[in-house]
């Protein structure tokens, strides 16, 4: 996983039974995880049951329960759940697509142009993200209530991309650091223009920085729960605040629904880590500590 | 729009240029909330009411940081960090000796620890929830198994902390589990052969050349994670709602029922400032590890 330490790897290979401890051990941390995802193709007897089954029948019921509940007549309802899944998504990945864009643009700058004060604005920055969000959520939903972008996509949305600007910024940055300017330099000697620079030449060195900056900006976002809950109305509501709210039913908590709706909630997340382990430390401090 | 352009993309200018957006939208979305709740930290004023503010000065903060519930409430974030943290930086630790081997499967094992940090505060929340609960929860039933007697743990102060600590630090572990196997993994070979020459032993090894190279990034995990875990928010609302009681409410939830509960907007601002001040000064200790590290490499 770390591609240029494996080399210099100081402690000696150990051989499978290193692998299985380290595998029970994985189960064991894992195990939450897995009863979770068991529990989403149990039936509500299995679910409660007492003691706890590990045999039993498979079904897929809960997962269509999440998307359709059938009424005593009979008749299929929607659970307004596609849409909450809809809103996760387009939330998610407009909020990311727009940090990027300003973020990378911004990290350009600040990596190529070092003027006197930048240090105090990358500072403002990260401190952004370290910044307790329940300190800006009174103002915020003020604004929003003032400016009726309450309920609104692009509110959730302008904020969520601010939120990972930081992240961006940060992470963006260091990708840039590590590039070698000489080829920039040489292209604008041969008189390519500022733009073609920027799209032709950083760009495409940067695809692996661009990917796992979104992915995590994605999973951040993806996950959000406070401002979710308090600035989307009925029709932009996020999976995450819909799982809160299904909590509190009146007849106790559908366990095995709500196991159905994690599981689908994970599958996304699931592809991302396997796919961004290569960054996934880069991405968890925001770009300050490099590999 | 030629002459336009061609000024905007003046060399000079390239710079503050390509960075006024990202301020631009940090302004808009988080200074000026900000300022705008510091503002209203000094006026008395309800957000559910149509009343205008009326100037207050510093009559909210006095109020705050004289108010016994506000201390411990202080406390209690104090005691689910530092818990959480030490559990996280022992498990992470002990995890990543034991990743920084080389053996087969590494790779597909090591994704069964790290997905916990990948997941939704509130899917964790949902997890632990259903595993604490006393009739059919797992823990519940597995301290049947050993007394008889059924678990409520979150009926209890104590459980619920606990409760909360081992949700948090379970997600968490795979973050501090990380920074160290960097750590572990930059040790030059050389100075394990060197120590072998001298044949130290295990200890001695661990002491003087494992040690050194990953204190710094222990530190940069504890502070990280410090500052994270004091925002605690999603678990505990999830988990005990803050409860039995008040016994397991954080800073964050407290502010968040006293702003969006109880709609006392001047105090709820007057107090997140307290708790900013609480979080900037941490991140100043953080950024200044961060640097030292720069200037180390």
């Amino acid at each position: 996983m770390f591609g240029r330490a494996k080399k210099k790897r100081a402690i000696r290979e150990a051989g499978w039974g290193h692998t299985v401890i380290c595998t029970i051990i994985g189960l064991i941390y894992f195990f939450p995880v897995l009863w979770i995802i068991l529990t989403a193709f149990k039936t509500r007897q299995d679910a409660l049951a007492t003691p706890p089954s590990f045999l039993f029948t498979p079904t897929l019921d809960n997962f269509l329960r999440v998307f359709y509940r059938v009424t005593t007549d009979g008749e299929q309802l929607s659970t307004g759940m596609g849409l909450f899944f809809f809103n996760s998504i387009f939330i998610a990945g407009a909020g990311v697509l727009l940090a990027l864009i300003v973020g990378t643009m911004a990290a350009y700058g600040f990596s190529r142009y070092p003027l006197k004060g930048n240090d105090t604005y990358l500072f403002v920055i990260l401190t952004t993200r370290m910044l307790p969000p329940i300190v800006v959520i009174v103002p915020i939903f003020l604004m929003f209530r003032i400016t009726g972008l309450s309920g609104s996509y692009i509110g959730i949305i302008l904020l969520y991309a601010m939120f990972n600007l930081a992240f961006s910024v940060w992470m963006m940055k260091s990708f840039f650091d590590e590039l070698s300017t000489d080829v920039e330099d040489a292209a604008r000697l041969e008189g390519a223009s500022e733009w073609k620079v920027f799209f032709k030449i950083c760009i495409p060195q940067l695809k692996a920085g661009l990917a796992a900056t979104s992915v995590f900006a994605l999973i951040l976002t993806w996950n959000e729960f406070l401002f979710a809950l308090l600035l989307t109305g009925s029709d932009t509501r996020t999976v995450p605040v819909a799982m809160a709210r299904s909590m509190g039913g009146q007849l106790g908590v559908d366990w095995g629904l709500l196991a159905a709706i994690i599981t689908l909630f994970l599958i996304p997340v699931f592809i991302v880590t396997y796919a961004l382990q290569n960054h996934l430390l880069r991405g968890v401090t925001f770009g300050t500590v490099k590999k | 729009m030629r002459g336009f352009m061609d000024w905007l993309m003046d060399p000079k200018r390239r710079g503050p240029m390509l960075v006024t957006p990202a301020i631009l939208l940090l302004f808009v979305m988080n200074i000026f909330p900000l300022m705008w709740s510091f503002g209203l930290s000094f006026f008395h004023y309800k957000a559910s009411s149509m009343k205008p503010p009326r100037f207050a000065g510093l009559y909210y903060y006095e109020k705050v940081l004289t108010d016994p519930v506000v201390w411990e409430r202080f406390q209690t974030t104090a005691l689910i960090v530092s818990l959480s943290v030490l559990v996280q930086m022992i498990i992470g630790f002990a995890l990543a000796i034991l990743f920084s081997k080389k053996f087969p499967m590494r790779r597909e094992i090591l994704m069964l620890i790290l997905t916990p940090m990948m997941l939704s505060f509130v899917a964790v929340g949902v997890f632990f929830k259903l595993f604490y609960e006393p009739t059919f929860g797992l823990i519940s039933q597995a301290f049947m198994v050993f007394t008889g007697e059924p678990l409520a743990l979150l009926a209890t102060k104590w459980g619920a902390i606990l409760g909360i600590v081992i949700a948090d630090a379970w997600m968490w572990t795979p973050f501090v589990m990380l920074l160290v196997l960097a750590g572990l993994v930059s040790v030059p070979n050389y100075l394990y052969e060197a120590a072998e020459i001298d044949r130290a032993s295990t200890w001695e090894r661990f002491k003087t050349v494992t040690f050194p190279y990953v204190k710094g990034l222990l530190l940069l995990a504890l502070l990280f994670r410090t500052i994270e875990t004091f925002k605690l928010f999603d678990v505990v609302y999830i988990i005990t709602a803050g409860g039995p009681g008040s016994s397991t409410e954080t800073i964050a939830v407290y502010v968040y029922r006293m702003a969006f509960q109880f709609f006392k907007t001047s105090q709820s601002s007057a107090l997140s400032y307290i708790l900013l001040f609480v979080v900037i000064v941490l991140t100043n200790l953080y950024l200044y590890f961060v640097n030292r590290r720069e200037q180390e490499a």
